[in-house]
């Protein structure tokens, strides 16, 4: 058992752990927000990393496991703000008091690009 | 070594397990478009691992497209919910 095997084997454990936790996160979190904080990067860590160990395990791999693992580092993050801009836009709440729900009326008022869309939905 | 796959696999399918029942129950479309980006990633890890358990190096090739088409579909998903398409 060589060096690289150690290495690979450690990086496995890491990955499917990481990958089983955003997979929980996903289950267990209240509102959409925490969702997509559990659900993109805990999975973008354990995606990398297993892919990583599956690279130190089989040598001959390790260009093609670079390359996916640059993919998934741009692609991942891209998602996750392009999810929670649509769900900002579509007038999602957090998982707040509702005593609370007018500070977020406030901050609604202040970015414009909502506004717009409130005044498109009143006409 | 092979016990340390199997592990992988069997904290893989459980994430995959949580991810369906996500999936299938979330209250808006948003929670199901990120239970989908979920189990992509889960996916792709799990086809790269498949490979090296078979010694097949094009279920990485496989992992490569299936990762991309699902990165576009998110993506695309997104866009028509906040209603720019």
């Amino acid at each position: 058992m060589s060096i690289l095997e150690i290495i690979g084997g450690i990086l496995l454990v890491i990955g499917s752990s990481f990958l089983f936790l955003g997979g929980l996160g996903i289950f267990r979190m209240p509102d959409i927000y925490n969702r997509l904080q559990a659900g993109t990067k805990a999975t973008t860590l354990g995606g990398m990393s297993l892919v990583l160990g599956v690279g130190f395990l089989e040598t001959d791999w390790i260009w093609k496991s670079l390359i996916i693992i640059i993919f998934i580092a741009y692609s991942n993050p891209i998602s996750s703000h392009a999810l929670a801009r649509a769900s900002y836009h579509r007038g999602h709440y957090p998982y707040i008091k509702s005593k609370e729900k007018e500070k977020m009326d406030a901050y609604r008022e202040v970015v414009p690009h909502t506004k717009k869309e409130e005044k498109e939905d009143k006409a | 070594m092979i016990y340390v796959i199997y592990y992988a696999f069997i904290m893989m399918a459980l994430g995959m397990i949580f991810s369906a029942i996500r999936f299938v129950k979330g209250p808006t479309a948003a929670d199901r478009t990120i239970a989908m980006d979920t189990l992509t990633t889960i996916g792709v890890a799990a086809l790269v691992l498949l490979g090296y358990m078979f010694h097949r190096f094009i279920y990485v090739d496989v992992a490569l497209v299936y990762a991309v088409l699902g990165f576009i579909g998110v993506i695309v998903i997104a866009r028509y919910l906040e209603g720019a398409l």
